[in-house]
């Protein structure tokens, strides 16, 4: 059978590519790391910064560690994409809905 | 050295403690001299451990989920026993090892028996009724089942070296947390959890990869059958759930070991976030569970009532929605947190929708059944058995799903009866039917009826026994989980409970009868055609027990039951024109090394080893490399062995035509 990665190496997701990936989401994770270790703003911008580091880490790792991107890559692995993204959005969404709801009430 | 294990860690504070260990460590030793006698331990460990055959992985998966099960009801029926005693007196179980047996009953039943048996079945059956070869990453389905092992194995030595949790399955912080759980106990349940998550994340991964790709020829989505279609649901609720259940321990994980403040009152924790996590994978759990056992209840009642499943898209579009909807339910686990209206309504809501597609299913299985065929085999009880309760349940389901309702019912035993209600009949019912039935497919020899049914009678009044009583005592007010209670009234209730738990002794009494007569027998129930049954589906078609390679070659598939499709057409048992060479994957013992690894890891930070975690984490990594960069995992099957195999397969069909004739 041929092995589904062989042709990959010649194809640009060499090295370089991991490396860049690489340096990125170290950035990506560094960037929140130090917004909370030094307080450097209030507690709603730094939520805000970690969700925005945290979207852009997941793009990070499709692109270049699965290497996803909108034209090589085979419709169903897409629909798989839109699918796990509505399940997270459940998910993520419903905890901030729950959460802040019980957060709301317990204050008030 | 030794962190904080000390001569202390052993279980001499109660002599009924003591006696589980013991039970433990005698067991254990008599299966090891046993195997010795044998002389079986090379044959174990070159067939069997280090196996990546799906078929093996599965029995041995069936294998770690019936002892689990034995477990698992052990702590139940000491319960039942307990509650029965306990009017103004303790009882024979002192509160504290009380509530390490609720605990562990919980977590047993659902990670370790219930989740095994149904990752066995999967693993035996679909690579057969998709008509493949292997699973799409067979090492992997190793190692996920060693991880799984490793964690049963870390509750099982709770019971020797320490104490196990005694915070419930679900271990809710803040009395789960550091401050107010000190002890190994909790950090006993998490460990087993995250290490046999990893398993269960994994399994997920390889049967999603393993459905979508490794189809044969010709068996489109629309064609697969309802076990492979609901198993296929199953792996994706497992991929996308189980981190939800991952991150919650850990992060308990963190708060206890590091002090950290996810879960805590202080420092900005919000400990209601851990049941909201919990439950993102707690819910859809329970459609892990079912959903498969939905797939087996369908290929019986089709088999036995001679029929066409009626309303398959029904069914697969039914299936399809519950594993979706299944994860918009999650807050009624804890409509009694104090969310607003608006959060309980909607949950509640869609609690209440959820049970439309599952009704739908029980609609599919009563019209196959009308005007089929019956046999009423054991299988087919399980099957009649579990729609008969199961609605029962459900109804239960629907009133809890009303919040007002369920601030009156929750933590009472109401609520008790109501999952025992759905996880007995809906889940293990489920298993148990798909073991009688594909047990012949698994061994070549088929499992005795007489003592199924005794088996299925005991179970079905026994669980009525054990838990309708339950129901009444919810409505009376009592409180699940309680040591001792003062009010008379309960008494003949908890009784009637524990009469109930002995009849469910009884019925495993006759299913392990069953196993020996069925062994002692198998030469008169020998199954030589490979479809005992009358099958319609793929599995039927090959060998029982199927060759290493499943099919000599490859089948085409042309309608939703191919066997059935085969027959018509007259081609079944047909010699294929020419074999070829199969690639096979070769066995590797890095799985059961990697499980033996986890197990110690998980050991070593439950007792502060520090060294050894980091000895063992290096390990495991030096041990990941070094199978990533073995090139050579796979061995060839020469075409003229395949074709002794296969001879022999027709030359025991042709004696056994003529012998009938």
């Amino acid at each position: 059978m041929e092995h589904p990665t062989a042709g990959h190496a010649n194809s640009g997701h060499g090295l370089r590519s991991y490396l860049i990936g690489f340096v990125l989401a170290v950035i990506l994770t560094a960037i929140p790391f130090y917004v909370v270790i030094t307080h450097a703003l209030p507690p709603q911008s730094t939520m805000v910064v970690i969700g925005v580091t945290a979207i852009l880490q997941i793009l990070v790792h499709l692109r270049f560690f699965l290497h996803l991107n909108f034209t090589s890559t085979p419709k169903e692995n897409l629909l798989a994409i839109v699918f796990a993204a509505v399940l997270i959005f459940i998910m993520v969404g419903g905890s901030f809905w729950i959460m802040f709801d019980l957060h709301t009430r317990m204050a008030v | 050295m030794f962190g904080r294990l000390t001569i202390e860690a052993l279980p001499l504070y109660s002599a009924i403690a003591a006696g589980g260990a013991a039970v433990t460590v005698g067991g254990a030793l008599l299966v090891a001299i046993a195997i010795t006698w044998l002389g079986a331990w090379r044959y174990l460990w070159t067939d069997w451990l280090t196996s990546v055959d799906h078929k093996r992985i599965g029995v041995m998966y069936i294998v770690l989920a019936l002892i689990m099960l034995l477990r698992g009801f052990v702590d139940a029926i000491m319960m039942r026993a307990q509650q029965a005693m306990a009017l103004n007196s303790g009882g024979y179980l002192p509160p504290e090892h009380f509530d390490q047996i609720f605990s562990s009953h919980g977590t047993i039943m659902i990670f370790f028996m219930a989740m095994p048996f149904m990752t066995g079945l999967i693993n035996i059956i679909v690579p057969l009724q998709i008509g493949t070869r292997d699973v799409a990453f067979p090492f992997l389905n190793s190692l996920s089942l060693w991880l799984t092992a490793a964690g049963a194995g870390l509750v099982m030595v709770s019971l020797v070296i320490g104490k196990f949790s005694t915070a419930g399955w679900t271990g809710y912080p803040p009395y789960s947390g550091a401050e107010a759980n000190p002890g190994v106990g909790v950090d006993y349940w998490i460990w087993a959890i995250l290490i046999s998550g990893v398993g269960s994340t994994l399994s997920g991964i390889n049967f999603v990869v393993t459905i979508l790709k490794r189809r044969a020829p010709g068996l489109t989505l629309m064609r697969m059958t309802p076990f492979t279609w609901t198993a296929l649901c199953a792996s994706v609720l497992m991929a996308f759930a189980f981190p939800a259940l991952t991150v919650a321990c850990g992060l308990l994980a963190l708060d206890r070991l590091f002090g950290m403040h996810f879960f805590t009152n202080a420092h900005g924790g919000n400990m209601m976030n851990y049941p909201n996590l919990f439950w993102i994978w707690g819910h859809p759990e329970v459609y892990i569970l079912i959903l498969p056992a939905f797939g087996i209840f369908s290929e019986v009642v089709s088999t036995f009532s001679k029929k066409r499943l009626f309303g398959y898209e029904s069914l697969v579009y039914a299936t399809a929605a519950i594993a979706i909807l299944s994860f918009t339910v999650w807050l009624h686990h804890f409509f009694t947190m104090g969310s607003s209206p608006n959060v309980n309504a909607f949950f509640g809501i869609t609690t209440m929708v959820i049970a439309v597609p599952t009704g739908v299913k029980v609609f599919n299985w009563l019209l196959t059944m009308y005007r089929g065929r019956i046999d009423f085999h054991p299988s087919m009880m399980w099957t009649i058995g579990f729609m008969v309760t199961f609605v029962i349940g459900g109804m239960t389901g629907v009133l809890l799903a009303i919040p007002s309702a369920d601030f009156l019912m929750h933590n009472t035993t109401f609520l008790v009866a109501h999952f025992h209600n759905m996880i007995i009949p809906g889940v293990l019912f489920g298993y148990l039917a798909g073991y009688m039935y594909w047990f012949p497919k698994a061994f070549g020899f088929a499992l005795d009826r007489k003592w199924g049914l005794a088996s299925f009678w005991c179970w079905m009044i026994g669980f009525y026994l054990a838990f309708m009583p339950l129901y009444l005592l919810g409505f009376k007010g009592m409180p699940r989980r309680m040591e001792q209670y003062n009010d008379p009234s309960w008494q003949p209730y908890l009784m009637v409970a524990a009469s109930g738990a002995a009849l469910i002794l009884v019925g495993i009494a006759c299913m392990v009868m069953q196993l020996y007569v069925s062994v002692r027998d198998r030469r008169k129930t020998a199954d030589v055609t490979g479809d005992p049954f009358d099958g319609r589906t793929l599995e039927w078609a090959t060998a029982s027990p199927p060759p290493a390679y499943n099919f000599a070659v490859l089948p085409e598939i042309r309608d939703r039951e191919p066997l059935l499709d085969m027959k018509e057409r007259g081609v079944t048992f047909q010699r294929p024109a020419a074999y070829e060479d199969i690639h096979m994957p070769k066995n590797s013992a890095v799985g059961v090394v990697m499980g033996g690894l986890a197990f110690v890891l998980g050991f070593a930070v439950i007792w502060h080893i520090w060294w050894l975690v980091a000895a063992c984490g290096l390990a495991m990594w030096i041990v990941l490399i070094a199978r990533s960069s073995d090139d050579e995992s796979e061995f060839r099957i020469t075409a003229a062995e395949v074709k002794q195999i296969e001879d022999a397969r027709f030359r025991a069909l042709a004696s056994q035509t003529t012998s009938r004739t």
